[in-house]
């Protein structure tokens, strides 16, 4: 089973969540950090990473003994990133989305692979824990495929945890598309609310069931709630707010290890989800 | 005319909350809100839309069933793994790359404009604002934040307005890498907190590898003052100028529940004294 742990605003737990209920459960699961432009889960999570890998991502190189300046390949490209100027071809390597048009339609082959650097991949464990982070290199636009390459990553037979990046557009979309379950992370106040249901709009095109955690659940007002009643999605946790936990997660302590009695309410989240799912 | 651009890294620092306290400060200015993907800043703001208009940016193929034969090719080309085995293109998957468009031998597919998002132009208590909305799960939010910056820079043109508040994304993607070019400065508004710091750090290399000036100014600063400290440490060595700290201030989320700022709820909030303090800095920094 996959849970993706999402939310439309920023800043509103997802991680909190995503790594405490990962390390607050037993048997084959995994946790796959898919906020590459952020992530922040090894900060708490601290495993032994034992493998990482620098991921790239194919890019257009032309041979100028080869080309005869066609120019087909500046047409079929619709990102502007290859262009005949004059007597020579330029490839614009940070603007390529990867598609291999250009490799495809030179009449000459005169155009060959090589790697733009998207960032790096590393993999490791804590205690039963298996755990795989994306981190993208700084500078780099794109995350969407970085984040395509951590999900490879996510085992059939193991239960994978997975802390999606903030927002609605398509980084989070390839965090959350072909999950079982989402669990979206708000609180409750107008900012919350409002891309709480952007989120849900996006969980609703994909046609996945999802659940709400309202994290500072005493903070704000009880729009949240009055929502998530209309629209049948159901309240799976609330955690109110505590100084005490704010300022642990401030220090990277994890909530289950400052305040031990909240490795049941996680697993109890699980149960939750899992009765949902079926 | 200057831009000042406020990032933040990671979500959730206040980043929004303390442009919305700049708005009843700064004067001769136009507030742009650059964070398309979840906008939020007009819930505060309330503006009157004086203009609406779409945003169209990539493309997607659509097949043509009646003229498709299934030769399979479009799906050996399409390296997203985006059209089903009876030839219906995912929407959501379809990168708009046009690969299979331009090579389909029965010139079965089509590849029309998206319309992607909306674009505003808006009246507000506080002076003209330029904002947008991006369509969930879509794309070019990039190409969107480049628009509507640039609508805002227009808009302060045009009214003889001297400064620009740009309400900028999270994280140091694409729409992120796309509010920065061009910018006087971006102010990152960052929290003492392990991730607050590590996403700070990532946020401002990003601002040095495309060389624009950052400011610091650490929020929530006494929930972790050592986190603060380091913060503060780490923009030092980096020539990130630290432009002063907020404190933890509940006013904050009660302005934001009556939709109104910190000044507007209680200038003579301890939250509201040290944005007051940080705006100053601010003007006296940009020179305004």
């Amino acid at each position: 089973m996959i849970i993706s742990i999402a939310s439309g605003k920023g800043g509103t737990g997802k991680t909190t969540v995503a790594t405490n209920m990962a390390v607050s459960l037993e048997g084959d699961v995994q946790l796959l950090d898919c906020d590459v432009e952020e992530p922040n889960s090894q900060l708490f999570i601290q495993a032994d990473i034992e493998k990482q890998e620098v991921i790239h991502t194919p890019v257009p190189e032309v041979d100028m003994d080869k080309c005869t300046l066609c120019g087909k390949c500046g047409d079929i490209c619709q990102f502007k990133a290859i262009v005949v100027i004059g007597e020579t071809v330029l490839p614009f390597h940070e603007l390529c989305h990867s598609c291999g048009g250009c490799m495809r339609v030179c009449p000459e082959n005169a155009i060959t692979e090589v790697g733009r650097e998207l960032g790096v991949i590393g993999q490791g464990r804590r205690n039963g824990l298996e755990f795989v982070y994306g981190e993208l290199r700084v500078g780099e636009a794109m995350s969407p495929p970085l984040i395509r390459q951590v999900r490879e990553y996510a085992r059939p037979e193991a239960l994978t945890i997975i802390d999606a990046p903030p927002g609605t557009s398509c980084p989070v979309i390839a965090a959350m598309k072909g999950a079982d379950f989402i669990l979206l992370v708000t609180e409750p106040t107008p900012f919350g609310l409002y891309d709480l249901k952007l989120a849900v709009g996006a969980v609703k095109i994909l046609g996945i069931p999802c659940g709400l955690v309202i994290n500072r659940s005493d903070m704000g007002d009880d729009l949240v709630t009055q929502y998530a009643e209309q629209e049948n999605v159901p309240v799976l946790m609330e955690i109110p707010f505590d100084r005490k936990m704010a300022e642990a997660y401030s220090r990277g302590e994890m909530i289950v290890t400052a305040m031990p009695e909240w490795k049941e309410k996680f697993q109890g989240l699980y149960h939750r989800i899992e009765a949902i799912v079926g | 005319m200057k831009e000042i651009v406020i990032i933040s890294g990671k979500g959730g620092t206040g980043k929004t909350s303390i442009i919305a306290a700049f708005a009843s400060l700064a004067e001769n200015k136009v507030l742009c809100d650059a964070d398309v993907d979840a906008a939020d800043l007009h819930l505060i703001m309330n503006p009157e839309i004086q203009e609406r208009h779409d945003f169209a940016s990539g493309h997607t193929a659509r097949i043509n069933q009646e003229k498709c034969t299934e030769c399979g090719l479009c799906r050996d080309l399409c390296n997203w793994n985006a059209i089903s085995e009876d030839f219906v293109v995912d929407e959501i998957e379809c990168e708009g790359c046009g690969v299979c468009y331009y090579f389909c031998p029965e010139e079965a597919i089509d590849f029309p404009l998206n319309t992607c998002g909306e674009w505003y132009l808006s009246e507000t208590r506080f002076g003209p604002m330029a904002h947008a909305r991006l369509g969930i799960a879509e794309e070019n939010s990039g190409k969107l934040v480049s628009l509507i910056r640039q609508e805002g820079k227009k808009l302060a043109e045009s009214r003889n307005l001297d400064l620009l508040i740009t309400d900028g994304p999270p994280g140091i993607g694409c729409p992120v890498i796309a509010s920065l070019g061009g910018a006087a400065a971006v102010l990152i508004v960052a929290e003492p907190t392990v991730s607050g710091r590590h996403d700070m750090e990532r946020v401002a290399e990003l601002a040095a590898f495309f060389k624009v000036p950052a400011m610091v100014s650490v929020n929530k600063f006494d929930l972790n003052p050592e986190q603060a400290d380091a913060i503060e440490a780490f923009a030092r060595e980096k020539n990130v100028e630290v432009m002063g700290r907020v404190p933890f201030d509940p006013a904050f989320t009660k302005a934001m529940v009556q939709g109104q700022t910190v000044m507007e709820f209680d200038q003579n909030s301890e939250g509201g004294e040290a944005v007051k303090r940080l705006w100053t800095n601010l003007s006296e920094k940009l020179e305004l």
